[in-house]
Order: structure tokens, then C-alpha cells, then sequence
């Protein structure tokens, strides 16, 4: 195991941010902390890496305890943080010299772990970081993280804010690093992140809701989702939501998911339904969850 | 939707030094419409709202917002629309209460008006039991509703909205939406930016800024139809891959 946590609790004054926390992460795993902005995911990562004692349990990196054994800790993992936490009047090339001197190690001994993602932002090793755009600084981010050869990376949100062309490409720079045995640990509050995970772990508000592969958690989930749509979208939000036995309606792109409450129910009552309301071009098709789904329903 | 106008663009081109971060984009946005304004990260998104809200000069190029020209009448501009972003909403140490009545001065609203707004506002957003509570100790979401409902006190023409609804959770990130649909109802021009690709398909119409041009502008659907692709993802990813 690379990451194993118990109980582990945090809170500050009166607000319980990570409320007995369990899990662990094995050697070499894609594993993903799935939930919005003030889950507690920050809070984690902050106790994981050392940089905040917890309230109450115990957590231990690489077999270190994250509080008595700390300094091995910080040698041997990598940490990005969710705000950009480089330094913005260096420039790329020094950014990165500056990590590499800290962790005792330099540029070119690391080279081959970073090559892939420093190669597509070398063109710029003279510009200032606060001058590179999201997707740039989010690389040389990653870089500066990985530049010490870590064997864990805490990543946390690396990719809010990221355009989808930046964050796919993202996603297999994660992959890749993975196939080079560095076990991952990365947060996202995009759910459709969620699937390139090994194993994920959806939270919310301190606690976690489940653990499981993304397949597993998806092919558990013992409701049945509509995907519906008509003509006139607000208005089909509105009707579906005053369906007597509606159990809930979010829109989903270019559809509408319902569920109803009933075991029994049929799809032709509720197109029915919609005709009596004057909707046009229906469609009610059952689809499989997305991960998205299953968290709203939580 | 109607097809009156409320903002032309012709040419608007933005320089910084030798770099060109608006490469003369035009296109027209009509009354009540939800517009979504897409693009990579660093394709000038950020460069040509700040110009449309008259807070960035254009190098070259013509807008008229709300009917007045961003250059040459740019007070009146600030006074016909709305603005929330991201990262700049609210005051985190002023309260809900504080907050409204900070914006609702800076809007020009009356003592008067601030009070029937405010409590419309702590009304429709559930609030009234936290509204002496500080803006920095609520959820993200709850902060960015709120935001929204500022942006909208002087009842503007149309609503800038950058990014509203980054890291807020699923279901929070719906209600967002369904308040936008409303306000797109009542006749308010949505203008919106968003990486979430199931948020463009809530858009009426949707532009597609790559490396400072407008690629690409139509409604959802006939842009996956013009692409042949099944999603507005897909769209995304086809025009602005190998960017940057």
C-alpha cells in the first residue's frame, strides 16, 4: 500500500472539513478523489503531504507516519497544489532549476520522467511563470512536482479552469507517469474525469459516499435514468419536475436525466405526460448512469 | 428569442507588444439569447469580454453593447450590464446583507430600491437565515448564485458571466443554470463562458473562439451536425486541438 489512512478526521473551530476518513491507495494506482469544492479534498491532500496535522486518526505515505515521520514523507512525494504555487517572477527554466536544487537533485538527472511535458513548454524556458497561460502553468507545475523523482504525486485539481482539449491531454500525461510505477493520487471536481480512474472515491462535505472502480460504482447503481428531451428545453425541466412521481430531473447537456420513484413505471405514461403539456419532438430513451449521475443521487 | 441586436462586434482586435490576442472577430448577439463563448484556455476569451464590458480598449475594431459603442461611451456600457466571474465575485469579509448594499451603491440603486432588492434576493435564494453571515464562510456554490443575483440588482440588459460555475458541485451547477434559463426568459441577454462542454448545450448559440479568431458559431446542435460528432465536447475537441 502506498497510502493508507484511518479515521482521519480534521476540523477547524466549529466546521468539520474531514470527518473519519478512510482509505487506502495501492502501489502504482490511478486513484481519484471525486467531489466539489469544499468536500474536504484540499484538506486531505494538505494532511497526506504533511502540511497539516489531523485533529484525530492516523495516516501514513510510503509506511510513514504523516506526523512523526514527516521529512522522509516530503522527500519522496510530489505535491501540486490547486492554486498555482510557483513562482511567478522566475521564469520556467528557474522554476524548475529552483525545485530541483531543493529536492538536491538537478535538471538533467530527472530529465527522462519530465521529458514528455517539459518538451511542449521549452519553447517558453525564458518567460516568466505569471506570464504562461493555465494550460502551460499547469504543466510546469507538473513538472516541478515530478522533477525529484516522487513515487507518489498528490494532484489536487489539476485540472479546474483547464480547457477540455488541455485536460485529455492531461489526463494521458497522468496515464503515462502511472505506467512508470509513480502511484497517483488526484482530485478533480469533473466527474467525467472520474472513469479514467482506477479506483475512485466520491466525497462530499468530509464524509465518502462510496469506493470502488468507476465500472463497478456504474453498474451498481440500482435505478433506472431516463434520458429525455423535447423541442422546448426550460420548459421540459419545469414540466418533469412537476411529474407526480418524479424522483428527479437535471438537465445533462443536450438531454434531460429523469428518474421516477416508481418500480413499475413506463416510459409511454410520461410521453403522455409531455403531450399533454404541448412539448414537441419527445424523446425517452434508458441509458446507463454516468458517474455524474450517481453522484447527484447520493 | 428575438433578432433585435443588443451587441455587435465588427473587427475588435486586441495587440499587446507584438501579439494579437483578438485577431478581428465579429458577430452579433441577439436580445433574451443565451450565448455561450467558448475557447481554450489563452484563446483571448478573457481579452475580448474585457473590451465588451469596456474595460480594455480595443486596438481596432467596433463594438456597440446595449446600443452604446465600448469606446466611446463606456460609462454607459458599465450601467447597461451585469458582471460575475470566478474569481472576482464578492467581498468575503463583508456579509450577504453588506455585500448587496455595497453593489446595490456602486449600481446607483436607492436606499429605497437596496431594501425591496434585497429582500427579493434573500427571499429567492433562501438566505434570510445567513444573511449577517460573512460571504467568505458560505459554500462556493451558494457564493456564485448569490453573485449572480448581484450581477443582476441594476437589472441590466445583458449578463457577463465568466466561468460562473468552476468546481461547484453537480447539482448546485443545475440550479445555476435553471436561474439563468429564467433570467433568459424575463428578456436578459446571457453571455457566458464555460469549460463544463454539457453547459454549451444549454446555450442557444454557441461561438468558438482558437488562437484569437471566432472558428466556429451556430447553435449546438447544428455544430455537432456541421462536425458530424455526438457532443459539443467533441466539437470542442476537434477545432481546438493543437493549440497552444
Amino acid at each position: 500500500m502506498s497510502i493508507v489512512i484511518q479515521n482521519i478526521s480534521k476540523s477547524y473551530q466549529s466546521l468539520q472539513a474531514v470527518d473519519a476518513i478512510s482509505f487506502e491507495v495501492k502501489e502504482g494506482e490511478l486513484f481519484g478523489l471525486i467531489g466539489p469544492d469544499g468536500a474536504g479534498k484540499t484538506t486531505i491532500f494538505r494532511m497526506l503531504t504533511t502540511l497539516l496535522i489531523p485533529s484525530f486518526g492516523e495516516a501514513k505515505v510510503l509506511g510513514f507516519d504523516v506526523v512523526k515521520e514527516y521529512k522522509s514523507i516530503r522527500n519522496s512525494v510530489g505535491y501540486m497544489p490547486g492554486k498555482f504555487s510557483l513562482y511567478q517572477d522566475l521564469t520556467v527554466e528557474e522554476n524548475l532549476n529552483f525545485f530541483a536544487t531543493i529536492f538536491g537533485t538537478t535538471i538533467a538527472e530527472n530529465y527522462e520522467l519530465i521529458k514528455d511535458i517539459y518538451f511542449q513548454i521549452e519553447p517558453f524556458k525564458n518567460r516568466k511563470a505569471g506570464a504562461l497561460s493555465g494550460g502551460m502553468k499547469q504543466k510546469l507545475a507538473l513538472c516541478c512536482a515530478l522533477i525529484h523523482a516522487p513515487k507518489v504525486l498528490f494532484l489536487d485539481e489539476p485540472t479546474t479552469g483547464v480547457d477540455p482539449v488541455s485536460r485529455k491531454e492531461f489526463w494521458q500525461m497522468l496515464k503515462r507517469l502511472q505506467q512508470k510505477g509513480i502511484t497517483i493520487l488526484v482530485s478533480t471536481p469533473y466527474m467525467d474525469e472520474a472513469s479514467l480512474c482506477d479506483r475512485i472515491a466520491l466525497i462530499q462535505k468530509g464524509k465518502i459516499l462510496k469506493i470502488n472502480p468507476p465500472a463497478a460504482i456504474i453498474s451498481e447503481f440500482d435505478k433506472t435514468i431516463y434520458a429525455v428531451s423535447s423541442l422546448y428545453k426550460h420548459k421540459l425541466i419545469l414540466d418533469l419536475k412537476a411529474y407526480p412521481t418524479m424522483h428527479s430531473v437535471y438537465a445533462f447537456g443536450e438531454f434531460i436525466h429523469y428518474i421516477d420513484e416508481k418500480s413499475d413505471f413506463h416510459s409511454q405514461d410520461l410521453n403522455n405526460y409531455l403531450i399533454s403539456k404541448n412539448h414537441q419532438k419527445i424523446e425517452i430513451l434508458a441509458i446507463e448512469p454516468t458517474i455524474e449521475d450517481i453522484f447527484m443521487d447520493l | 428569442m428575438n433578432q433585435e441586436k443588443i451587441i455587435t462586434v465588427q473587427n475588435l482586435t486586441k495587440t499587446f507588444g507584438t501579439f494579437t490576442a483578438v485577431k478581428g472577430i465579429s458577430f452579433d448577439v441577439y436580445k433574451g439569447e443565451i450565448f455561450g463563448f467558448l475557447g481554450a484556455n489563452g484563446a483571448g476569451k478573457t481579452t475580448a469580454i474585457k473590451m465588451l464590458i469596456g474595460i480594455s480598449k480595443p486596438s481596432s475594431g467596433k463594438a456597440v453593447v446595449a446600443g452604446y459603442d465600448v469606446v466611446e461611451n463606456t460609462e454607459s456600457v458599465k450601467k447597461s450590464i451585469g458582471y460575475m466571474s470566478q474569481k472576482f465575485s464578492l467581498y468575503d469579509d463583508l456579509t450577504i446583507k453588506e455585500n448587496i448594499t455595497f453593489f446595490g451603491g456602486i449600481y446607483g440603486l436607492s436606499r429605497k430600491n437596496i431594501k425591496l432588492k434585497m429582500n427579493d434576493l434573500l427571499t429567492e435564494l433562501s438566505l434570510q437565515d445567513v444573511a449577517n453571515k460573512l460571504v467568505g464562510s458560505l459554500p462556493l456554490g451558494w457564493k456564485q448564485k448569490l453573485s449572480f443575483s448581484i450581477a443582476l440588482l441594476h437589472e441590466p440588459q445583458i449578463v457577463f458571466l465568466d466561468e460562473p460555475t468552476g468546481g461547484v458541485d453537480p447539482i448546485t451547477r443545475r440550479q445555476f443554470w435553471e436561474m439563468i434559463y429564467a433570467e433568459a426568459n424575463k428578456g436578459t441577454t446571457i453571455f457566458v463562458t464555460t469549460h463544463y462542454m454539457d453547459e454549451a448545450e444549454y446555450c442557444d448559440r454557441v461561438s468558438i473562439m482558437v488562437e484569437g479568431v471566432i472558428e466556429a458559431l451556430d447553435s449546438p446542435k447544428k455544430l455537432k451536425e456541421q462536425f458530424n460528432v455526438a457532443s459539443m465536447n467533441d466539437v470542442f475537441l476537434k477545432l481546438a486541438r493543437n493549440v497552444e
